[in-house]
Formats: structure tokens, C-alpha cells, sequence
């Protein structure tokens, strides 16, 4: 008994102890992100297309899933069939029991397509303008051949309809409300120069529409015949196919060339089929952009608050009341903020802002409803107490000699914070924005209020002058996440691009938050290491 | 950072050392001035540097840390260039006097000053006065040298900047010469934009001594400025104390009486917040005129 307390007493079993959690809690986030990163990095590839017998007919598709004996419940295995346009539903459950022995048919083909999710079959033929082109196997490398040619067509289609069409459409909606102005002023000679400028573009417009329409017809020329396991056929043209995988028919090389194109895809397209498929780069983009407008909107916001609590307010009970109540803040619920920054930002401020500034496209609002300005400031009050808290403990930090040598030098108060006192708080102010950025980027319940949509049909930044564009509305990682897992028509299909989508929200913090822990560092190379 | 020069200079210390011979002669004219002994608070000076213009002068000075009475009825003089040490025990008010030469009391909190300090012909306690511009006339040496984490030359030049001052060749300039007023240039001429906390003890404190002589002030206020410094940065400064007399007022506070003694001209004893007395340094030290004076300098104090 005394030796045991004797080692109580040397503490060698607290040693123990906290290298015990420490390894405990690495091993749960080690885990974590592991788990996330296998369940959605292992989506992209090519899995084998099986095909077996059951009574009720012939199946054929990846193995998704298996599920043991329930008591009463027997073994069953869950298929992805795909051709979701032709059973109604993607997946499929089986009594393993049922099933005769798995077949690989080498010419068994999954093929992304535009609609209705994948199709699991195989190609029968490939017809041109109507006129059989190639049967067989012969169709297969046909349409593999042709396959690049219509993606071109296909993307040059989009590049048009988000581009030009989308820059006429913006033009056309500027003379619109030019115009709307001039009738009330009633000057004829210039609506007349407006009609003329509008008839012009309306021109360069249906040109484009109709050359727009001749790329469609063209990529609708080529036409799949495919058909089913079970024997039902289908026309697919050549132009909504996006990939054609035949799985089973390829080698590591080729199943790694489809992974790093599905993962390319993924990260850099656009979401298709209510975001279950495609990529996710406007949510990706939409997370960023969200965070560091909250940045540059929270660090002032915070830094000047604490300078001002901390320097210049005279310490009594009004300023530790408004010490408490900042940091109180800290724990309000974040849709408390989201209620808040929807009522107080999009509808009074945004509303008003629309009443003067842009009150010639009302009813439409422009700054009244939703957008990344709101939900970024919306986010910057949410994270501002941390802010504040971090840059007021850095302030506090700083020795009191060196403000004293500054003041003794004959420098003001101001001087002395701005010239001394500030560069050596910074590293403690991005402290503040690091932990800032880590609450902000995650949370998703104010956004949903303030501007984030399942779909934002333009990015928050683009080509078109002025380029930022705070007013719009944007994707999010995180509501992209509960919106495919939750909201989705096809969850179950869409359970891998939750994983992703996680995935991909943490590397984004991470990698967000490297970059202030780097500027933290150099700063405080900078500094010579005096300060915490 | 061992530099063979302070070691020399330690041994052939042209300092004044209380040597008998000395001693005997200050005595001399000491003897005649007992009658302004007696009483304690006022100035006691010779006649020739009663003769030299008062740089500074303290006349019934009272400082209150809220109801706590922290310097009672102080009334002192200092000569234009001259060195004055305060010295006292610790808590006897002397750095609190320091700090009201050049007001940086004002910057504590409940603080009450009755009295007046007057620099050259302006009562530096008078209302409307520019505390910017008067520290800019008296600059400080703090007890722990308190470099900016700047790089050697911005320290130095920090003063003129915060002035306006931006002129590059103005500021290379400035710096140059006030790090050779320091004894300091021929250390960091090459490294001028490392950065200051890279120095020693001893060095970052004559930093901050160039720091403050760049603003070209009429008096520098030091805080005991050797008390953190090993012996020889500390025979260095004390050299430098006595370079920097020919151009500026020095009133310095130590606790080290040694160091009072080689540096100062004139010394002041404090305690309680009281002045007890002052005099020329050969003389306090040789001949208090008080007990108390006697007892803290042969340290049978308390």
C-alpha cells in the first residue's frame, strides 16, 4: 500500500495517465478523419459489376452492401442496379440465399449520364442520324472513340450558356431598367437609342440560341442502344453520356485513370442531378470565399473592440459587464445569430440598402435577401467574441515596459498601440482569427438563413464587373453535406459524396488554418520570439 | 560581449573614488555649509554649481497613490549638465519622484500631485501642459532594458519617426550618432537591421540609452539602468553616464551606492517619501549631515 502511494507521490502514474488520453484522443481523431477519408476517397473507384440469378430474374451490379441473418430476418446483399429511369430506384435488396453464383461479364457497362443516375447494362448498337453504325462489341469501341468528341460539344454548349448568355442576359436587364428610368422622364430620342441597342442584342441573342441549338442537335445525333440485364432496352444519346465504365473489362491502370477523372470531376465541376452527382467546386469555392470575408470582416471587428476594452475604457463595472456579455456571446446558439442576421441584416440593412441604391430593379431585391456579404457578417458576429477574447489576452501581454519606453519617447497613446503595442499582439490576434476560422467555416445553421442555397446557379466571384459580388447567394461544404444527405431525393446514392463532401470541409479548414499558423510563425520570427 | 576595453577601464577608473586625499579636500569646504545642513530639504550645492543654471527644480512636491502619501514636501535642484543619483531604500519614493520629472505617473491611475517641477522656465505641471513635447525633453532609461522587437536601427530611430520624421538620410544619421553617443556603434554598425533582442543585457540597455539620446532631449532620467547588468556592462554604462554629462542633465536612481558614488555629482537620500537630504556626493558620502544619511550609507540601516 505505501509503495503505491509512494508512486502516487512521484507522479510517475500521472505521467502515464495523461500520455494514456493524450494517445486515446489522437487515436478518436486519427480515426475520424481516417473513417471519413476511406469511406469517401474509396467511392471513385471502379467497383466490378456482378451478375446473378435470383427467382424473380437476373440482377446485375456492384455489391453495395451486406446485411447478416436478423433472427427471423435472413443474410441479404444489397445491389446497385442503377437505370434508375427504368426499376424506379437505384438499389436493390436480395435474401443472399437466393442468389446462384456471381458472374463478371466483361461486357457488362456502367455509364454515367446527365439523368436518372448510372446506367448498368450493356451497349447493343450505335446509331448515327437513325442509320445502324456498329452492333456488339463493335458499338462499344465505336462509342468509346466518338465519346470525346461530344464531351468537347457538350462542354462548349455549357461554356456558351453560362458565358455570353449569361453576360447578354445581364445586359439585357441593364437596358431593361434603363429604360424603365428613361419612360419616366420621357425622352424620346434616347429610348430610342436604348430600343435600338436592346433590338441588337436581342439579335447577337437568338444567333447564339440558334447555333446553340444546332451543338445540341449535333450531340443528339448519336444515339446508344442499350440494354438491361433483364432484357429491356433503352435509347440513350451520346451526348448525356458522361463516362462509360466497363469495369469488369479493365486493368488497375485503367480502374486508376476512371478514379482520378471521377476525383478531378468531383472537385473541379459543377453538382448535377440535384447535387448527387458531379462535382462540388462552387460549394468548395463558396466556403472559402465565406471565410475569408468573414476574416477580413471579424479581425477589425475584434481588434479594435479589444483595443478599445482593454486600452482605453476605464476599467470599472460598465466595462466588465460588457467583458462578460461579449463573451456570453460566445455561447448563443449559432441559428440565434442566423435568426438575427436575417432579420437585422438581409431584411433591414439589405432592405433598406435596395430602397436606395438599387431601387430600379425592386420589386427583385438585390442586398434584401440572402448572400455571402450577410452570411459572412452574419459569421463574423458569431466568431467575434473569440476574436476579441484572443486579441485582449495579446494586448495584455504585451509588456508594460515597452509601451512605457514608447511613451517616454514622447509618443501618444495612439502611437504607442499602433506602432508598438499592435505588431507585438498580432501573433495573439491570429490566435484569435485561427480559432475564429475553425468555428466559422464548420457552422451551417445561420448560413441557411442568411444565404447559403442547394444551388447557386453563379459564384460570388467571377469575370463580370465588379467581380466580387456580395450580393449573391452561395454554395457551402457544410450545407452541401446535410442538403445531399439529408434533403436528397437519393440518399442512399449520395451517402459517398456526404463522406467527400466532410472530407473535403476539414481539408479546407485545415488548410485555411495553415495559412494563419504559417503568417502567425513568420510574424513571430519577426518578433524574435518575445511574445506568446 | 567580454570586452577587454571595460576591463581596463575597470582597473585605471578615472572616476572620482573617495580617496583619502580627496576626501580631505571636499571636507574643507564641506565644514562651512553646516549651517544649511540643518535643515535637510533644502538643496545643498558648492558655489560653483549653485552658480550653474538649475536645470531642474522641485518645489513642494506631494504625490498620493489614492490616500497613501508616496513623496511628502520634496523640494530639490538640479544642475544643468551635472549627474544626480537618488538613493534610498527601496519604497522610499525615489523612483516615484523620477517618474514625475517627465510626468510618467500621469499614467497610473488614481494618482494626485500638489507642487510644481519646473524644466528650465516651465512649470511642467501646469495645465495645458504638452506631456508629448516634455518627455520629448526628458528622456528615460528604464531599470530592465525594454528594447522594441524592432530591428537595432528602428529602435533607435523610433523617436524621430514617431515626430514625423522619415527622411532616410535624416534618420541614418540620427541613429549613427546617438549609437556613438552610446558607445554602442562600433558593436551593431553591421547589424543594424537585426533585430534588438538579439543584443546583450548590457548592450540592449545602451540601445536604449541611444534610443533615448536620438531625440536629442535637454535631460535623461535613468532608472536604476545597472541593476539587471553584470559588472562589466555595468562599468560601461557608468562610463557612459559620465561621456553623457557634457551634453545632457542626468538624474539617475541606484541602489547600489558604489555606483552613486563613481558617477554622481550631487546625491540625494531618500526615505519614507521624505528627501532627507542632499548634497555633493563627495560630501554625503564622506560627512552626512543626518544620522539617517549616515546610517544607510554604512548600512546600518533597518
Amino acid at each position: 500500500m505505501s509503495r503505491l502511494a509512494e508512486r502516487f507521490r512521484q507522479g510517475g502514474v500521472f505521467v502515464w495517465l495523461s500520455a494514456t488520453v493524450l494517445a486515446f484522443c489522437l487515436a478518436m481523431i486519427i480515426g475520424l478523419v481516417g473513417y471519413i477519408a476511406a469511406k469517401g476517397m474509396g467511392y471513385f473507384w471502379p467497383s466490378p459489376l456482378v451478375q446473378v440469378q435470383t427467382p424473380d430474374g437476373p440482377i446485375l451490379g456492384e455489391i453495395t452492401g451486406q446485411q447478416p441473418t436478423h433472427g427471423e430476418e435472413p443474410a441479404k446483399t444489397q445491389f446497385r442496379v442503377g437505370n434508375r429511369d427504368i426499376y424506379g430506384q437505384d438499389f436493390r435488396w436480395v435474401p443472399t440465399a437466393d442468389l446462384s453464383a456471381p458472374e463478371f461479364p466483361k461486357d457488362a457497362l456502367l455509364i454515367e449520364r446527365l439523368e436518372y443516375g448510372p446506367f448498368i447494362g450493356r451497349i447493343v448498337s450505335l446509331s448515327h442520324d437513325g442509320q445502324p453504325v456498329a452492333t456488339g462489341p463493335a458499338a462499344i469501341t465505336e462509342a468509346a472513340s466518338r465519346l470525346p468528341e461530344t464531351l468537347r460539344i457538350r462542354r462548349h454548349i455549357q461554356s456558351i450558356e453560362k458565358g455570353q448568355v449569361g453576360d447578354l442576359n445581364r445586359r439585357i436587364e441593364r437596358i431593361r431598367l434603363a429604360r424603365r428610368k428613361l419612360e419616366e422622364g420621357r425622352d424620346a430620342s434616347a429610348l430610342q437609342a436604348l430600343d435600338a441597342k436592346a433590338a441588337a442584342l436581342q439579335t447577337t441573342y437568338d444567333e447564339l440560341q440558334t447555333s446553340l441549338e444546332q451543338s445540341r442537335s449535333e450531340s443528339k445525333a448519336w444515339i446508344l442502344g442499350l440494354q438491361t440485364v433483364d432484357g429491356q432496352t433503352r435509347d440513350l444519346p451520346l451526348g448525356s453520356v458522361v463516362r462509360m465504365v466497363p469495369a469488369n473489362a479493365m486493368n488497375r491502370f485503367d480502374k486508376l485513370g476512371v478514379y482520378l477523372s471521377r476525383l478531378w470531376e468531383f472537385l473541379a465541376d459543377d453538382p448535377r442531378e440535384s447535387n448527387t452527382e458531379g462535382g462540388i467546386f462552387p460549394a468548395i469555392f463558396g466556403t472559402v470565399m465565406m471565410v475569408l470575408v468573414m476574416s477580413v470582416l471579424v479581425v477589425p471587428l475584434g481588434v479594435i473592440t479589444a483595443l478599445y476594452l482593454r486600452e482605453y475604457a476605464r476599467q470599472g463595472w460598465v466595462v466588465r459587464a460588457v467583458r462578460v456579455a461579449v463573451n456570453n456571446l460566445a455561447g448563443v446558439p449559432s441559428i440565434v445569430f442566423g435568426v438575427f442576421g436575417l432579420g437585422f441584416f438581409v431584411y433591414s440593412l439589405g432592405g433598406t440598402i435596395d430602397q436606395l441604391f438599387f431601387s430600379d430593379s425592386l420589386p427583385t431585391p438585390t442586398y434584401g435577401t440572402g448572400g455571402i456579404l450577410w452570411a459572412s457578417l452574419t459569421l463574423s458576429l458569431l466568431t467575434v467574441p473569440v476574436v476579441v477574447v484572443a486579441t485582449e489576452e495579446a494586448l495584455g501581454a504585451v509588456p508594460r515596459s515597452q509601451r512605457e519606453a514608447s511613451l517616454a519617447m514622447g509618443a501618444t497613446k495612439w502611437q504607442t498601440l499602433w506602432n508598438i503595442v499592435l505588431p507585438s499582439a498580432t501573433p495573439g490576434i491570429l490566435t484569435g482569427l485561427i480559432l475564429a476560422i475553425a468555428r466559422g467555416a464548420g457552422e451551417v445553421a445561420p448560413l441557411m438563413l442568411t444565404g447559403v442555397v442547394k444551388l447557386a446557379p453563379s459564384m460570388p466571384l467571377d469575370g463580370t464587373f465588379p467581380f466580387f459580388h456580395l450580393d449573391r447567394k452561395f454554395m457551402h461544404l457544410g450545407f452541401h453535406i446535410y442538403d445531399v444527405g439529408f434533403q436528397s431525393p437519393n440518399s442512399e446514392a449520395a451517402k459517398p459524396m456526404v463522406f467527400m463532401a466532410s472530407f473535403l470541409l476539414l481539408l479546407v479548414v485545415v488548410i485555411l488554418n495553415l495559412f494563419a499558423l504559417n503568417l502567425r510563425r513568420k510574424l513571430r520570427e519577426r518578433l524574435g520570439g518575445s511574445t506568446f | 560581449m567580454m570586452n577587454p576595453g571595460a576591463i581596463d577601464m575597470e582597473i585605471d577608473d578615472p572616476r572620482p573614488v573617495p580617496e583619502p586625499t580627496l576626501l580631505h579636500a571636499s571636507l574643507d569646504g564641506a565644514a562651512k555649509r553646516v549651517g544649511i545642513f540643518s535643515q535637510p530639504d533644502l538643496p545643498l550645492t558648492d558655489p560653483s554649481v549653485l552658480s550653474a543654471p538649475t536645470m531642474l527644480k522641485v518645489e513642494r512636491l506631494n504625490l498620493f497613490y489614492g490616500e497613501k502619501q508616496a513623496l511628502d514636501d520634496i523640494n530639490l535642484q538640479v544642475a544643468r549638465n551635472s549627474v544626480t543619483s537618488f538613493i534610498g531604500p527601496s519604497g522610499c519614493g525615489k523612483s516615484t519622484l523620477l517618474r514625475c520629472l517627465n510626468r510618467m505617473n500621469d499614467l497610473i491611475d488614481d494618482v494626485r500631485i500638489q507642487g510644481r517641477v519646473m524644466m528650465g522656465d516651465t512649470d511642467i505641471y501646469a495645465p495645458g501642459t504638452d506631456v508629448i513635447a516634455l518627455r520629448k525633453r526628458a528622456g528615460m532609461v528604464f531599470q530592465k532594458s525594454n528594447p522594441f522587437p524592432k530591428s537595432i536601427f528602428e529602435n533607435v530611430a523610433y523617436g524621430l519617426r514617431i515626430q514625423g520624421q522619415g527622411d532616410r538620410v535624416v534618420l541614418e544619421e540620427a541613429v549613427e550618432r546617438s549609437l556613438k553617443g552610446a558607445g554602442l556603434w562600433e558593436e551593431v554598425k553591421d547589424r543594424l537591421k537585426d533585430s534588438a533582442q538579439g543584443l546583450s543585457g548590457g548592450q540592449q540597455q545602451r540601445l536604449c540609452i541611444a534610443r533615448a539620446l536620438a531625440v536629442r532631449p535637454e535631460i535623461i532620467l535613468m532608472d536604476e539602468p545597472c541593476s539587471a547588468l553584470d559588472p562589466i556592462a555595468t562599468a560601461r554604462v557608468e562610463e557612459l553616464i559620465l561621456e553623457l554629462k557634457r551634453e545632457f542633465t542626468i538624474v539617475i536612481v541606484t541602489h547600489n551606492m558604489q555606483q552613486a558614488a563613481r558617477v554622481s555629482d550631487h546625491t540625494a537620500f531618500f526615505w519614507m517619501g521624505k528627501l532627507i537630504e542632499t548634497g555633493l556626493t563627495e560630501k554625503l558620502f564622506t560627512n552626512p549631515g543626518h544620522r539617517m544619511t549616515e546610517d544607510y550609507i554604512t548600512g546600518r540601516f533597518g
